[in-house]
């Protein structure tokens, strides 16, 4: 059973206030999904959380089993068991993702995975998500079209297997093979045990495929209303109007 | 060809083989601006007595011949006359000079490997030749090892249709002073390829140089080096297109790390009027690990026909990209782990051109060495 707990959080880039008194609690065995209009803090919520160097605590605390993240670094937060993937996934020339996937690997276990092992897990892990096996051998992310950026994504989820997920618009930019491919493997990954997904997304459209357990309207940098699966409904009927007219 | 087709960046050129036609440089002078005369140990001014102290020994390919001549040897200086000061005093102070001979139509079955290596005291001048004859293949590796105040000429005359390719490493100890001229000269559909690593030696200058004297001529020049505090590393690069249909493509890749690091890049690539159909590329990047390092990149492009099939340069310093970092941490990967595989990353392309496995991995293990400093 693991917990992420934010409490309170306060986030700033340069003199401006983006997140501005955030509490959530996410244990594994359940999905949340955090929506709002653009603008509203979601991503930074999810790049603070991981670390970022370009946002700045200003006050609160975030937990990961009981232990502060926020006092650890980057790559220790993710040794921790949390998982960020990212809107943008980062193009690094040069490392292949076979290479940049077994030092990740080899970093979150503590321990070389075997050659062959290895090889097997993620020629079964680029089958579920359709990658071409020859993307092992490209340079991570490198001239990979978005989709196969998010795939990317989500292969180091499966093969990482964190305890929370923090999946920042993984599915803006899909289309509806790519976006049903993705859902496939955050559903693989939350049908494991002891997992926990936060969603961060601006469409409803993802929801259909993963069905939260709660839903968290952000605006403003902060929670505005939080309910079940039913809330994404409204929105989706309504959009995100009425709080941001609350929150300006 | 009248002075006003003569390219601006060879306006203040002088070429020849007396010393004395040269002035002591005095720092001012755009050729040596970069350069920290005080550490060259008297190689430009003439101060420094040859001794000897550099022992050349080459291991051949059975097909290659293997000379050690006398300075007056009529081979000598037919493809390069010194451009510069310390060339020149190179050339007027070597005792005995080294002449590789791949004959025609013959492939060497195994890399040539000349040893360079410093005995420490005093200084030396050296001249090595290597002759590919027509339709001839070889590789030839030149390894830079020890201590040494040296200055030396390396004349690389590739015949019509014949390949040579070329590692040159400069893998110098700590207080080593070098200081070279590499110079090809390419024959009708001749191939060229420069492979130049440089890690160890106080001051190292290096200006390989490529001249075709026949169309059909194709000249890589690749380059690493690997910058540590103290360290003046400088490279000069200069390929002139005088004649039709002749291709060049120059990519020198360094990283620096420590206080006073000192990487100098210079790419002069001349496309002449005469040089219609030329294709060139040059690209210098400078990874700057630590703060206090410092990398002076120069590319310069002179084009005096109007065609060309391609002609580009690019250059570019910058530090590690904290978004890089950043990926590679967020999935668990300590920071120095992911320094390590983003310089990598950075080289990775270049060694894997390098044609000699055992090289290859030594540059490889060169570099992890570098960065586990």
């Amino acid at each position: 059973m693991s917990t992420l707990e934010i409490r309170d959080l306060h986030v700033s880039v340069g003199d401006k206030e983006i997140l501005r008194g955030v509490d959530l609690k996410v244990s594994s065995g359940e999905t949340h999904a955090i929506m709002g209009p653009n603008g509203s803090g979601k991503s930074t919520l999810a790049y603070a959380v991981a670390g970022h160097p370009k946002y700045t605590i200003t006050s609160g605390s975030v937990l990961l089993d009981g232990e502060d993240l926020l006092s650890m670094s980057v790559d220790e937060r993710a040794r921790a068991g949390l998982f960020l993937a990212m809107q943008y996934p980062v193009e690094v020339p040069g490392v292949s993702v076979s290479n940049f996937l077994r030092s990740a690997i080899t970093a979150v276990r503590g321990e070389a995975p075997k050659l062959r092992e290895f090889a097997k897990d993620l020629k079964a892990g680029m089958d579920a998500l359709s990658i071409d096996p020859a993307f092992a051998q490209r340079n991570t992310n490198e001239g990979f079209s978005g989709g196969e950026k998010k795939r990317h994504e989500i292969l180091q989820l499966e093969l990482l297997k964190p305890k929370i997920a923090v999946l920042d618009e993984t599915d803006s930019g899909l289309d509806v093979d790519a976006l049903r491919v993705v859902s496939e493997g955050i559903n693989r990954f939350r049908s494991r045990e002891d997992t926990g997904v936060l969603l961060i997304t601006h469409y409803t459209r993802i929801l259909r495929y993963v069905t939260p357990d709660f839903v968290h309207v952000f605006a403003g940098g902060r929670v505005v209303e939080e309910g079940g699966p039913e809330l994404a409904e409204k929105l989706e009927a309504e959009g995100y109007e009425a709080y941001t007219k609350a929150s300006a | 060809m009248g002075l006003e087709t003569k390219p601006l960046s060879t306006l203040h050129e002088v070429s020849s083989y007396s010393v004395e036609d040269f002035p002591v440089p005095t720092g001012r002078e755009e050729e040596w601006r970069f350069t920290p005369l005080s550490r060259l140990k008297g190689l430009h001014n003439g101060t420094a007595a040859g001794t000897g102290a550099v022992v050349v020994d080459v291991d051949a390919a059975p097909e290659v011949t293997v000379e050690t001549v006398a300075r007056d040897d009529a081979r000598l200086g037919k493809a390069y006359v010194p451009a510069d000061r310390v060339s020149a005093q190179a050339f007027t102070s070597f005792e005995k000079a080294t002449v590789l001979t791949v004959p025609r139509m013959t492939a060497a079955s195994r890399p040539t490997v000349v040893n360079v290596r410093g005995a420490g005291a005093g200084a030396a001048y050296g001249h090595i030749l290597v002759t590919l004859e027509p339709m001839a293949e070889a590789v030839l590796v030149l390894d830079h090892r020890g201590s040494a105040v040296y200055a030396d000429n390396v004349e690389f005359v590739v015949g019509d249709g014949a390949t040579l390719k070329v590692v040159s490493l400069q893998d110098w100890d700590d207080d080593a002073v070098h200081v070279s001229h590499h110079h090809a000269s390419l024959g009708k559909d001749a191939t060229f390829r420069s492979f130049v690593v440089t890690l160890g030696g106080d001051l190292v200058r290096l200006s390989p140089s490529v001249s075709y004297t026949a169309p059909g001529g194709d000249a890589d020049l690749t380059g690493l080096y690997f910058v540590d505090a103290g360290q003046h590393l400088e490279h000069r690069l200069l390929v002139e297109h005088t004649v039709p249909n002749c291709r060049s493509n120059v990519t020198y890749k360094g990283a620096l790390q420590g206080d006073e690091a000192h990487a100098v890049w210079i790419g002069d690539v001349i496309i002449r009027a005469e040089a219609e159909g030329t294709d060139t590329y040059e690209l210098n990047r400078n990874l700057i690990l630590t703060d206090g390092a410092r990398a002076d990149s120069v590319p310069n492009l002179e084009i005096l026909t109007g065609e060309v099939a391609g002609a580009g340069h690019a250059s570019a310093s910058g530090r590690l990209d904290d978004e890089h970092l950043f990926y590679l941490q967020a999935r668990g990967i300590p920071f120095d782990e992911a320094r390590r595989l983003v310089v990598h990353g950075f080289f990775a392309q270049l060694i894997d051109r390098i044609e000699v496995p055992e090289i290859r991995e030594r540059v490889l293990s060169a570099v992890e060495a570098e960065l586990a400093r």
